[in-house]
């Protein structure tokens, strides 16, 4: 059984997003490690980049897959985690730890249109 | 098996040589400029060749060779890759002097042999799909699907339909086809299939517009399953404006039966090296011819063969294979390939899991094993090794967490098949009785279970 933080908001592609005032952290579910097996590679968007929700601004590969990340919400990346260039695994290791971008929402209300923890454990099945 | 890795570079010593060729009195040092014209290909020092013996040549390759595993070697139910068996009568013609000695530079009138293999294939292959004509250029499958989409493209511009930027693909697909549509600069939409595996028609309909170049289409598609609402698919995407290309990746069990042209198809590739008997693994040298009906003929290149076009000696391996067969055994191929598949399939339902229970074409899913004690699709195919069998495909497709693709084709006897059928429902006992075992599974190996993930992120790619 994989494991969903309380308190995340979550797309039903197993994006999870933490939400500081108006940036949004994202990053994938347990679920969605679990599922993707040994991460080997991240695939993340440039600086300054403008994403749309729902479209996919990144992949993760695995021995066994590859996987398109999709974006929850728009906005423009401020940040991302570069630490997963080497090392891909700290996604298996701790999903909820290892964000991989962050976003500076220009919609907020997007945010309604994800699911809570409760909800995402009935997709995440 | 004994484990060999050896380089030939780590057996050589040096002064050690496999000839012996008398002395040129008078002659000084062999020269190591050979006569170029340009000198920049002037070698400046003696290549950096191993010395070896004969027998050190011989016993290397031939250890190395043991440490494979082919369709020569043994069961090879690699689904979705046709791993038929390759007559050696194919070798046979394609190894004869007229044919190795050609040269693509040779003037026409003294290649009309080979031009007629062309035009023997072109009529052969269009008899056998339904399309009107075949260029050979493209030397794979994916190559081909890229060929195919850039003739999609042109047929549209020269239409003046400029808006068709979008193609359609099923979830089901093989990877290569979103991946050739984006290299083409397309668009992917993707059409969702239903519960029962094939293409859900009512989610394809609002997809449909002007902006839609077309549909690319595996059938029967990658879980086995012959696409029943093909026809309706096909006047749904023509009305729509759009073309259908058809992935000739399972065309095995259609051969002689059903006809991608009929279906209504207007691209196609072949994978000549799957369907028609050609040699693959590791890496090819593979054939995708692309087949176009009527209206796509005119933005095939001209002239639709020449010097250059594809792999020469792959065509010519198929063609060999076709007249073998004949018309009449085409037919056979695919029928006993379908036979083969369902046959495994209904043999092995009770210990495993079969998500789409109904007949399949050449190949099928099993869904991991119906008890499976812990036991993944990974220490199943692991446990298939020891056994001499090449594993299946396996966690493809994504539908299912622990695919087990398995395609017989038709070159099996019922004694393979029966053996394979005995070997597969043993491990499903062991999986009750000794999971343990086949988490450690293969036993009997020279390789157990390489590192992957390892060898994916920090991969060495130069020797040491």
């Amino acid at each position: 059984m994989s494991k969903i933080a309380e308190g995340l908001l979550y797309s039903e592609s197993h994006e999870w997003v933490k939400v500081d005032g108006n940036v949004a952290i994202v990053g994938v579910s347990d679920f969605a490690q679990a599922e993707m097996g040994d991460i080997t590679y991240v695939d993340m968007p440039d600086l300054d980049d403008e994403l749309s929700a729902g479209d996919d601004f990144g992949a993760l590969e695995s021995v066994k897959t590859s996987s398109e990340l999709i974006a929850p919400v728009s906005g423009k990346v401020i940040a991302r985690n570069d630490e997963l260039e080497d090392k891909p695994e700290l996604i298996n290791e701790d999903a909820y730890a290892a964000w991989i971008i962050k976003v500076e929402m220009s919609d907020t209300s997007e945010l309604d249109t994800l699911l809570n923890a409760a909800a995402y454990a009935e997709v995440a099945k | 098996m004994k484990y060999y890795d050896k380089l030939i570079f780590e057996l050589s010593k040096p002064g050690r040589t496999g000839y012996s060729l008398p002395e040129i009195p008078g002659q000084a040092q062999p020269s190591f400029r050979p006569k170029s014209r340009n000198p920049i290909l002037w070698r400046e020092a003696p290549l950096d060749l191993p010395e070896v013996s004969e027998v050190d040549v011989v016993r290397h390759y031939t250890n190395l060779s043991q440490m494979n595993f082919g369709v020569d070697t043994g069961f090879y139910p690699l689904g979705s890759c046709t791993m038929k068996y390759n007559p050696k009568i194919n070798e046979e013609i394609a190894n004869m002097p007229a044919f190795t000695g050609l040269h693509p530079l040779q003037p026409e009138e003294t290649v009309k042999g080979a031009l007629e293999v062309y035009a023997g294939m072109d009529k052969a292959l269009a008899a056998i799909t339904g399309m009107k004509h075949f260029t050979f250029l493209p030397c794979a499958g994916a190559h081909g699907e890229l060929t195919g989409l850039m003739l999609m493209r042109e047929y549209h511009m020269s239409r003046g339909d400029l808006a068709r930027t979008k193609v359609i693909v099923p979830d089901s697909a093989h990877g290569t086809n979103p991946a050739s549509a984006a290299v083409c600069g397309l668009d992917i939409v993707v059409v969702k299939s239903r519960e029962d595996g094939l293409v859900d028609v009512e989610a394809l309909k609002p997809l449909l517009g002007p902006d839609i170049a077309g549909i690319m289409m595996t059938n029967p598609n990658t879980l086995g399953l012959f696409e029943r609402d093909i026809k309706e698919i096909a006047q749904l995407v023509h009305d729509c404006g759009g073309l259908l290309y058809y992935d000739g990746a399972n065309m095995n069990p259609l051969l002689g039966v059903v006809r991608p042209g009929d279906m209504g198809f207007d691209i196609m590739h072949l994978n000549l090296h799957k369907t028609f008997s050609t040699p693959h693994g590791g890496g090819g040298p593979g054939s995708g011819p692309v087949g176009v009906s009527d209206k796509v003929v005119p933005f095939l290149h001209i002239p639709h063969v020449s010097g250059f076009h594809g792999n020469f000696g792959i065509i010519l391996r198929a063609y060999a294979y076709i007249l073998m067969l004949g018309r009449e055994h085409v037919r056979m191929a695919g029928k006993l390939a379908t036979l083969g598949a369902n046959y495994i399939k209904e043999s092995l339902k009770d210990c495993y899991k079969l998500p789409i229970p109904t007949v399949c074409k050449h190949e099928f899913v099993f869904d991991g094993l119906l008890e499976d004690n812990g036991v993944t699709t990974l220490d199943v195919a692991k446990r298939l090794l020891d056994y001499g069998f090449h594993a299946p495909t396996i966690y493809f497709p994504l539908l299912f967490h622990q695919a087990i693709m398995i395609e017989p084709t038709e070159t099996e006897s019922l004694e393979t098949l029966d053996a394979f059928i005995a070997v597969m429902r043993k491990i499903a006992e062991e999986a009750k009785s000794d999971p343990e075992m086949l988490h450690a599974a293969p036993h009997n190996t020279p390789i157990g279970r390489p590192d992957e993930t390892t060898a994916a992120r920090q991969p060495v790619l130069k020797y040491e």
